[in-house]
């Protein structure tokens, strides 16, 4: 359709006039619709640009955010799903989001509104309800406007533009007023005022992109969300919750204010409680399992990924899921060492290179573990022992030496967390992450799970947890992973790479890598399974967690797959954390629904492992592996679903699945999309079938991931 | 002059028959109101849109309803959707009603109907 550019010039520097000259862009396949459309608004007297593809839309936006001032969109559209766009427009451009529609349905409202939409108007669309939209506009930018007219010189933003438009770092001041305050003194200075008409002064509104955006994931992990931390043994060194300043510092990126981290960090705090609210079932199976160590779980991914910026949502995870997973007494114990393991599993990425700030917490949580590890030795010792086994038949293309090595240096820790990992990958359930976690790689998965629990944030955390541990790279994937997260449902798909990248300490990480954030949600379920396959085969534990997240995704599956997959190296470990991961994988499922609804997949990957054998469970890891290093998350169901009628079957030989999934790996690791297609589709697998895996318990879809491995 | 009040004056009374029929409703009205000197053949204009855009619709859900081996009921559903969306936007009140029925027809499968 036109595009008629209707609104640069719309800059109306002094012209005080809103909401005239408003800049609107419509979006809508119907032409019909978007001529009418356009023709009301240009009665309302705003400047109307029109499209009838979302992509354009989004590209246009892209360009110059500041170029407008409203978006109103259909909600259904061949190109891309309405509310897809609103949710990538809020998050990204923190523009307000009108959705347009024929169906007056409720639910379809509902959803509109969750995902951000200032409004959601019916067609056929009349003028006197576009006559109002401009109040949208106006609220958003109230705070800072308003401030703004005050602090800000005269010449700033005079227009109505100005006032009305966007504020580059705190266009929707959702949060606190006083941050409202700040953030005027901060706009004033001028984030980056590049605008082309200083008159108008209008501070150019802050390109989420993906980058920024992983930064801002990751440092929130690093931060935690919760305000709340324990201060565990382990050397916390990012304290603090994720307050915007705090952000802002971690990120450390010029030109961004603490306003516009700020109201990112509110939309991100929105979106990952959406994609909790579904392990929010899960959590609470955690929390009953016993807050054994929330500090460790959050020490953990505090420590862990502090420093990892990318990683840091990851490692956050991990601790989070750890404590958000607590299981019980046992689990609590498994926690801690969990924590420890992922913190060894971490430091052993870390000498990867990957995790930086994974070596220092794992160091930390290695003393704390080894106590622990005792106690998980047994398990441990088998997994690790299995863990460097299977990985060497997961890393195809990467030597498993990564793993080995990892799980050796950190022995007592990863093994501590593998054992742990049952539990912690039962938090993990929604941050799937911890996957990277190598030999720990239940922690991480756990650690992801339970990242999706813990603020939605952590969501995308998951992918970044299993990345660090198994290889840097996965490590990096995950941090991507939870990028994506934000990136909605991205995250899963990263995850899923991420939790790859950590059973294949070679492999998986190189995988998570490449694995774009996009569907994060889904990937870093997928990735904590697969993960969680990966290391499986050393310890079905871990595939279990990894499993457990995906799981979330289906529904608590139980001790799904996750479990499984440590199965096979730890069997006797496995059962009894299968059961704890079963619990947690409620969790998880919860989480990882959530963060699997984006992703959808993942959850299958747990699932079928469990039960059956730590053979399909390495294998549903590998699968899960493969997904994420397709690095596409979507990529992953058509593994899984392999992966999953392996679990399913149960009855698969581990070594069917292991070559299964080496080639995906060694597949994968190039693309680390086929990956999270697997695991997605293991995911999907999952959670469709339910597989009976392990116990039962696991049901945790995205196991099959894990199993793959 | 003549001729074009004459014509005016029939246009006037045409539409208000259709009005009272219930072919259009108060949207159709607005998008008159919405022609001005702007743009003087808006209405036209989105007419002419519209009966495009709903032929191609149609001969989707033709095509899908003729389907030997089951009828993809989505599809049709999902065009009559978009029908529905169009039709309410210039205000053909009818087709809209049309299309409301047609979609529960469609989530009932019934083919019949």
């Amino acid at each position: 359709m036109e595009e008629k550019l209707g609104g640069s010039n719309g800059e109306d520097g002094g012209r005080d006039r809103f909401p005239i000259g408003m800049r609107v862009l419509a979006v809508d396949d119907d032409p019909i619709c978007l001529k009418v459309l356009e023709n009301l608004l240009r009665k309302c007297q705003y400047h109307v640009t029109t499209t009838n593809q979302a992509i354009t839309a989004l590209k246009m936006l892209r360009e110059n955010r500041n170029r407008y001032d409203l978006v109103i969109s259909d909600v259904n559209m061949p190109d891309m799903d309405g509310f897809k766009l609103l949710e990538l427009v809020g998050l990204e451009m923190d523009l307000p989001v009108i959705m347009l529609s024929a169906h007056s349905d409720t639910k379809l409202v509902m959803k509109g509104i969750t995902h951000g939409a200032c409004d959601y108007l019916l067609k056929p669309v009349r003028i006197e309800e576009l006559k109002n939209i401009w109040q949208h506009v106006v609220r958003k930018k109230k705070p800072d406007s308003k401030d703004q007219i005050n602090a800000s010189n005269q010449d700033k933003s005079r227009g109505g533009t100005g006032e009305t438009g966007p504020t580059s770092s705190s266009s929707d001041q959702k949060v606190s007023k006083k941050r409202k305050d700040q953030s005027e003194d901060e706009d004033e200075e001028g984030d980056d005022n590049g605008h082309e008409d200083p008159s108008t002064q209008k501070k150019p509104r802050v390109v989420w992109s993906v980058e920024l955006h992983r930064k801002f994931v990751s440092a929130v992990n690093q931060l935690g969300l919760e305000s709340e931390f324990y201060a565990v043994e382990i050397n916390v060194s990012y304290y603090h919750p994720a307050v915007p300043k705090k952000i802002l510092d971690l990120m450390n990126v010029e030109g961004l204010t603490r306003e516009n981290v700020a109201s990112h960090l509110q939309k991100y705090r929105l979106y990952l409680k959406r994609l909790s609210s579904v392990a929010t079932q899960q959590a609470n199976m955690v929390a009953a399992l016993g807050s054994k160590d929330p500090s460790y779980l959050r020490m953990g991914s505090l420590d862990g990924f502090g420093d990892f910026r990318t990683l840091t949502g990851p490692g956050r995870i991990s601790s989070a899921s750890l404590s958000s997973y607590q299981p019980g007494g046992l689990f609590g114990r498994l926690n801690s060492s969990a924590a420890l393991s992922l913190r060894g599993i971490s430091s052993g990425v870390i000498q990867s290179g990957h995790s930086q700030t994974l070596n220092n917490p794992i160091n930390g949580f290695g003393k704390i573990q080894p106590a622990v590890v005792p106690a998980n030795q047994n398990q441990n010792g088998t997994l690790f022992q299995g863990i460097p086994t299977s990985i060497n038949q997961l890393s195809q293309n990467k030597p498993t030496n990564h793993f080995g090595e990892f799980n050796r240096g950190n022995d007592p820790n990863a093994f501590g967390v593998a054992t742990n990992f049952q539990d912690a990958r039962v938090t993990v359930g929604g941050s799937s992450n911890t996957l990277p976690v190598s030999s720990g790689n239940p922690l991480l998965l756990q650690s992801n799970t339970q990242q999706t629990q813990h603020s939605g944030a952590f969501g995308n955390q998951p992918s970044s947890l299993g990345v660090t541990s198994l290889n840097q790279e996965p490590f990096d994937m995950n941090v991507r992973g939870s990028s994506n997260f934000l990136d909605h449902g991205r995250c899963s798909e990263n995850w899923q790479s991420a939790v790859q990248l950590s059973s294949f300490p070679s492999n998986a990480l190189s995988a998570s890598e490449t694995f774009s954030h996009e569907q994060l949600p889904s990937n870093n379920l997928q990735e904590s399974i697969s993960w969680t396959s990966s290391h499986l085969s050393s310890s079905p534990l871990d595939l279990s967690s990894s499993m457990a997240n995906p799981a979330n995704l289906e529904d608590s599956r139980g001790n799904i797959s996750q479990v499984g997959l440590n199965n096979n190296v730890i069997q006797n470990i496995d059962y009894t954390t299968k059961q704890q991961w079963g619990d947690s994988r409620h969790d998880y499922n919860g989480n990882m629904n959530n963060s699997f609804s984006r992703g959808d997949s993942l959850v299958p990957a747990s699932g079928p492992m469990m039960d059956q054998n730590n053979v399909i469970s390495d294998k549903m890891n590998d699968v899960s592996l493969f997904s994420q290093f397709s690095g596409d998350s979507t990529y992953v169901v058509p593994h899984l679903d392999g992966e999953k009628s392996a679990f399913d079957t149960k009855s698969r030989s581990n070594d069917d699945f292991l070559f299964e999934t080496k080639p995906q790996n060694g597949f994968n690791q190039n693309s680390f999309e086929p990956l999270e297609n697997i695991m997605m589709s293991m995911i999907k697998s999952d959670q469709n079938n339910e597989t009976p895996l392990m116990d039962g318990e696991f049901g945790f879809d995205a196991y099959s991931l894990g199993s793959c491995i | 002059m003549d001729v074009v009040n004459q014509l005016q004056r029939q246009f006037i009374d045409y539409s208000a028959s259709l009005h009272r029929e219930g072919f259009l409703d108060d949207q159709f009205t607005q998008l008159q109101k919405l022609q001005d000197d702007n743009s003087p053949d808006f209405v036209v204009e989105v007419a002419s849109l519209f009966f495009e855009d709903c032929e191609k619709l149609i001969n989707n859900m033709a095509r899908a309803l003729e389907q030997q081996q089951g009828v993809d009921f989505k599809q049709v559903d999902a065009s009559v959707h978009q029908l529905k969306g169009s039709s309410s936007s210039i205000g053909a009140m009818r087709v809209k009603d049309v299309c409301i029925a047609f979609r529960s027809f469609c989530e009932a499968q019934n083919r019949e109907g």
